[in-house]
């Protein structure tokens, strides 16, 4: 193994670029971002990467390997390399600034848009909120919550390719853990958010998100979820 | 449009796609009927002139297609194209009643 070589192409430029071959050691237990660190430490210093835990909790060093959005640094090499090849290309679905580093802002902007963040009931609490756990919305929430929100859903989804204003899946995900949160008071705002042109109705349930999601979430049935939620609030006249 | 007008059309085309679904059901299951018993054109329409059910059914069965396809069509074409202002919503609306006219002419014409 240790006189192996892996043939690594990477994306190199902006939207417009090149793939660039390097060749690198494999070794055992390696991981895709092991291998796009041995090049910029020993290969290339210029290369641009994004990486912070390297344990699968950052969400910080996606990208697309083999034509597959992944998150590099939980990938091992000999899972995905074919014939000790490997190409690494920036996300899709977002523009990249350089080498292999996108802009994400456009896909933060939009949990922003869906009323991504926790709006306190009006009421003052005068305890702690007392959540069974067990209960349907808390258990719809949990399943949702562990988003590390590293946009390979984003980079996956065939509706973001189609329409860029879609709001996508991590961004729905997200504001149906908080349709699901009893704390929350924010609901009907949020509801009409993600109910507009961009919102939960455009989803086609390819549920490639759900396919790729690292943390094997499931954002189509949290999409199918706030469409039910909408239907509802549609029918009772609240939207 | 506004998140309200998604959610209506969304739930218009929903109910469209279950009347069809029970729609297409007897449509098929008419002309296999019509096609084994060798039913001339005479013969199918003496049984639905006159008859109010079929009229009802095809009535009912043109309407649910021209909803549920104009409003698929204007998905379709919000993604493909950029073609999505107001001017795509007055579109669909012409196709949904201009599909919907020609259908129950069709139905008229089994009836009368």
């Amino acid at each position: 193994m240790r006189d192996q070589l892996l043939r690594v192409s990477v994306w190199r430029g902006a939207d417009e670029g090149r793939l660039v071959a390097y060749e690198v050691p494999a070794r055992p237990s390696q991981t895709v971002l092991d291998v796009v660190t041995y090049i910029q430490r020993r290969l290339d210093p210029s290369l641009a990467y994004r990486f912070a835990c390297r344990v699968g909790m950052c969400g910080s060093c996606a990208m697309t390997v083999n034509g597959i959005a992944r998150w590099t640094c939980r990938t091992h090499v000999e899972r995905v390399a074919k014939n000790s090849a490997i190409e690494i290309r920036p996300l899709a679905n977002l523009q990249v600034i350089r080498d292999l580093v996108t802009d994400m802002t456009p896909f933060f902007e939009k949990w922003r848009r869906a009323e991504g963040r926790f709006v306190p009931a009006t009421t003052p609490a005068r305890d702690f909120a007392k959540v069974p756990p067990a209960s349907r919305e808390r258990r719809a929430a949990d399943a949702g919550i562990e988003c590390i929100g590293c946009g390979v859903c984003y980079a996956s989804c065939d509706v973001v390719a189609w329409d860029p204003d879609y709001l996508g899946p991590a961004a729905l995900n997200r504001a149906w853990t908080l349709v699901n949160d009893v704390r929350d008071g924010g609901n009907s705002d949020r509801l009409r958010a993600v109910a507009g042109d961009a919102g939960c109705h455009a989803c086609h349930s390819h549920q490639s998100c759900a396919l790729r999601c690292p943390k094997a979430l499931d954002p189509t049935a949290s999409i199918a979820g706030l469409k039910r939620v909408a239907a509802r609030a549609t029918l009772r006249g609240e939207l | 449009m506004t998140a309200r007008g998604e959610a209506r059309l969304w739930l218009a085309q929903r109910a469209a796609g279950i009347l069809l679904a029970l729609a297409v059901a007897v449509h098929l299951a008419t002309i296999l009927y019509a096609v084994h018993r060798g039913l001339s054109a005479a013969a199918i329409l003496a049984r639905t002139r006159g008859n109010a059910a079929w009229l009802a059914f095809y009535l009912v069965f043109a309407a649910a297609a021209a909803l549920h396809g104009g409003i698929g069509l204007r998905t379709v074409i919000r993604e493909a194209t950029a073609w999505r202002d107001r001017s795509l919503d007055l579109a669909t609306a012409a196709f949904i009643v201009l599909a919907t006219l020609a259908g129950w002419r069709a139905a008229a014409a089994l009836f009368a």
